[in-house]
């Protein structure tokens, strides 16, 4: 991981900016300039929704490099109201709430660190709604 | 002209981790059982000074209403820094999208970092240097293991947006002091993860002095007196120093009440006087006035007197009070919270 | 274009290979299928490969082997897309030879897994997914296949225990290869009581880490029987892409690619999935094998597994898959295993196949898949009448 290729992806993974097609409105995290839905390029950026219902998850107990110190944790797909689906791991939560259709919403979190002195690497995660 | 500052938005976090201070007693075992607050909010593992003021602050936006690229400062008052040298103030001005227009900056000043950011923005918001600035208060509080501090250092925090009084505002600020001498009662040098101490010399000299001697200050320049007041909110270091220090003021433990928290939620420093004024806020109504007194080691004492104006009313929901944040728990157990403060080394 | 065969093949057990280099590996797998066919100079070699950069920050591997091969001055590239590397080479051999620009094409796979710690090849494995918005945020690779089991037992109600019997099956059919990764039988229960990976894959339901290597040397058909008495025609082909982000998929129960390669590559071969006597398959996870199954169009969706469970994918059931152990049990060295697949219904197809081989096979298939169903090749073999 590198500063630069963290930085210039700051404003979508804190404050959840997509992109959506002005032909035919299908939304996308992250931006995108193609729309895999009607092939236009004319994509403006949006303020995605930060709450949202679980996919799919899964609860990881191998970690890759960096994530060791959070083992274990729950990664999930979420669809957030507005359609647009996203990776995001879920956070404050026991594996045993969760289900497919649990209620989430976005917070702010630390992902991971470079080590001591490095760089923190911040954006969001998901939470249960209570 | 108006000659008062108010506040358009507050919001409050308390991360949801919970370890009870006898579970400290128990690794301990030096305290006999007597421990200075039941439990305290412990950050989470992916949590942080930063990742807490940003939560605080997107709540306090939303209670607003306003657009963040209208917030002219964003202050991040704290002794938590996550970067000794980077300030925390880009990230969270970044993520509540409050960037590029706007000024920020780390205050640090012990346990009163956050009320020294309110004298800066309300001066910048009379200034008619901007619309709004915001001050927040939070920290991710360490104490040496087995330290009495441990028992009660504590996370959380709270962020308030100032803006000229108007009808607007939810409450306005009639009265500002700030207290501050050199009075050395708890420090922690550069490179070092702990602080340290001088006992009970952080009492007398340094908490009750500096409060009662801010608070006093108020009184003789407000004429007002505590039964002016509806509600106090002191710096809760433990359970005990607030409500003494309310009674050495004339306060009485109703007028304290609702913004005690520290029995449960320890103490969050910098967060630690603006959740119990949070938590006050919540409950207080039009016309009611409260006094906020800070208090930070080093040392000093900021005191505010704040009236609570009608539009507090349609501002209480959907944000989650205090409260609520506070009854949302989970206990941990010390190994736990070994981890999640990473004292120690995976 | 020209038709195309497979005149020779080569490959090295599953192995942790401590003692032996990226380029050793290879070499041993090389030199078997160059002497089978009796051949030391080629036209061209394409070598599947996904890790050499972060396990031994070697790249332009193409000329590494061709150097300790002993070739002289050949084109030669290393094909990279992730688990599919082995399939991508294998179909730019066949397309090198089919358009008549080279006559002898070498088509490699190599993989050397066991050079870095676990956190590592997990950090490598992820990626084959997208690296900013899954990888970044912890997602590995085991843990997208996961999600994928989860939503597929949520949609079909299919139990752990039935999933199980995939592995359970390649591990009977690895029992009986001499050069599998982990030949022994295992049982659903240990399947069942293994540790969790990612949940809800556990430690049995997912292939292990392993160096390998494989090789097939391939010419044009008409002039096959110059090298060998018993070529094996590449008789159709396809491979297709999906979203490389498993969250951008609508459906997460089927891999589009596979199908879409599938139908390409069966009707180049004018076959149907029923004329498949024996067919490799991805599965890289349980639930990879199952989902593959059943979008190969061997079974309906949501019935792969109770079709295992019955047998039919056993020697002389519907269709005969993964008899040599499949990536769960022969082993998945990430980019060999597409010609490993290859080499393996190769030897079917000759009768070369041993204690697991299928009476009268003629028509076999391979499918193999990269990232979470991000890219799939799909080939299909036939013996020559």
């Amino acid at each position: 991981m590198s500063v630069p290729r963290h930085w210039r992806e700051i404003p979508k993974r804190y404050r959840l900016i997509g992109s959506k097609c002005s032909n035919c409105g299908r939304t996308y995290f992250p931006p995108r300039n193609v729309c895999r839905e009607c092939g236009t390029t004319k994509l403006e950026e949006v303020k995605l929704s930060e709450t949202g219902r679980i996919i799919t998850w899964s609860v990881v107990h191998e970690p890759p490099r960096g994530f060791e110190r959070y083992v274990p944790y729950v990664i999930a797909i979420v669809e957030l109201d507005d359609g647009t689906r996203l990776m995001s791991q879920i956070t404050d939560c026991e594996p045993e709430e969760l289900q497919i259709g649990t209620r989430v919403h976005a917070v702010f979190r630390k992902i991971r660190e470079e080590g001591e002195s490095g760089i923190i690497y911040y954006g969001y995660k998901f939470k249960p709604i209570k | 002209m108006t000659k008062e500052a108010g506040i358009i938005g507050y919001g409050a976090y308390i991360p949801i981790y919970r370890i009870k201070a006898q579970e400290i007693a128990r690794m301990w075992g030096n305290n006999n059982g007597h421990v200075p607050i039941m439990e305290k909010a412990v950050a989470g593992i992916d949590e942080d000074l930063v990742t807490i003021a940003v939560e605080a602050a997107k709540y306090a936006i939303r209670r607003a209403k306003i657009d963040p690229r209208e917030i002219g400062a964003v202050y991040v008052g704290t002794e938590s820094k996550p970067y000794a040298v980077k300030p925390s103030g880009t990230i969270v001005a970044e993520a509540i999208g409050a960037t590029p227009l706007v000024v920020t900056a780390d205050f640090e000043f012990a346990c009163k970092a956050g009320t020294e950011a309110f004298h800066a923005c309300m001066d910048h918001v009379l200034a008619g240097r901007m619309k709004y600035a915001m001050a927040i208060g939070a920290d991710t509080a360490q104490g040496r293991p087995g330290d009495q501090l441990e028992y009660t250092a504590a996370s959380g925090g709270a962020a308030f947006i100032f803006t000229k009084k108007s009808d607007k505002t939810l409450a306005y600020c009639e009265g500002a002091v700030s207290f501050v001498t050199d009075t050395p009662d708890f420090w922690r040098r550069a490179h070092e993860h702990y602080p340290m101490h001088a006992e009970r010399f952080t009492g007398k000299p340094a908490y009750f002095h500096h409060i009662v001697s801010s608070v006093k200050t108020l009184m003789e320049t407000t004429g007002l007196r505590p039964s002016d007041f509806k509600y106090a909110v002191f710096h809760q270091p433990n359970a005990k120093f607030p409500v003494k220090v309310a009674k050495m003021l004339g306060f009485t433990l109703d007028q304290i009440k609702p913004g005690l928290l520290s029995p449960e939620i320890g103490n969050c420093y910098a967060g630690s006087s603006l959740v119990g004024f949070a938590a006050t806020l919540d409950v207080a109504n039009p016309d009611d006035r409260i006094l906020l007194a800070s208090y930070g080691s080093g040392a000093g004492s900021d005191a505010f007197s704040f009236v609570v104006q009608d539009t507090i009313l349609e501002k209480r929901n959907p944000i989650p009070s205090v409260r609520s944040l506070i009854s949302e728990r989970k206990y941990i157990d010390y190994s736990m919270y070994v981890k999640f403060r990473g004292k120690i080394r995976a | 274009m020209r038709k195309v065969a497979v005149i020779a093949v080569g490959y090295t057990k599953v192995s942790e290979h401590w003692n032996l280099s990226i380029r050793e590996l290879f070499t041993e797998a090389a030199l078997m299928a160059l002497n089978e066919a009796n051949i030391d100079q080629i036209d061209a070699l394409y070598i599947g490969n996904m890790f050499s950069g972060y396990c031994q920050h070697q790249e332009h591997l193409g000329v590494l082997m061709a150097d300790y091969i002993g070739l002289k001055s050949p084109p030669a590239v290393k094909i990279e897309a992730a688990g599919a590397s082995g399939g991508m080479a294998l179909r730019e051999g066949v397309q090198a030879v089919a358009s008549g620009l080279h006559d002898l094409v070498v088509v490699g796979g190599v993989e050397k897994m066991t050079d870095v710690l676990s956190p590592d090849i997990t950090s490598a494995l992820a990626m084959a997914t997208d690296q900013e918005y899954e990888a970044f945020i912890g997602a590995t690779f085991v843990a997208l296949n996961a999600m994928v089991k989860r939503a597929y037992q949520h949609k079909y109600g299919v139990s752990d225990e039935l999933i199980a019997t995939l592995p359970v099956h390649c591990h009977e059919m690895a029992s009986k290869n001499p050069y599998a990764q982990h030949p022994f039988k295992i049982t659903v229960e240990q399947v069942l009581s293994s540790p969790f990976i990612a949940e809800p894959l556990r430690l049995l339901e997912c292939s292990p880490v392993g160096d390998g290597a494989a090789v097939l040397m391939l010419c044009p058909l008409e002039k096959a029987k110059n090298f060998t008495d018993a070529p094996i025609e590449i008789a159709g082909m396809g491979a297709a892409t999906d979203t490389i982000a498993l969250y951008q998929r609508d459906d997460l129960t089927t891999f589009k690619a596979t199908i879409e390669a599938a139908e390409i590559a069966y009707k180049m071969a004018h076959i149907k999935p029923d004329d498949v006597d024996v067919a490799e398959i991805h599965d890289a996870f349980s639930i990879t094998g199952i989902i593959s199954l059943e979008d190969l169009g061997f079974f309906e969706k949501g019935k792969a597994a109770e079709a295992v469970s019955e047998g039919q994918i056993a020697p002389g059931g519907k269709v005969a898959v993964n008899t040599f152990g499949g990536l769960k049990a022969r082993g998945h060295p990430v980019g060999a295993t597409g010609v490993y697949q290859a080499v393996e219904v190769v030897k079917q197809l000759r009768g070369d196949a041993g204690k697991n081989q299928v009476d009268g096979a003629e028509i076999g298939l391979t499918q193999n898949v990269g990232g979470v169903g991000g890219t799939v090749t799909v080939h299909i073999f036939r013996r020559l009448g």
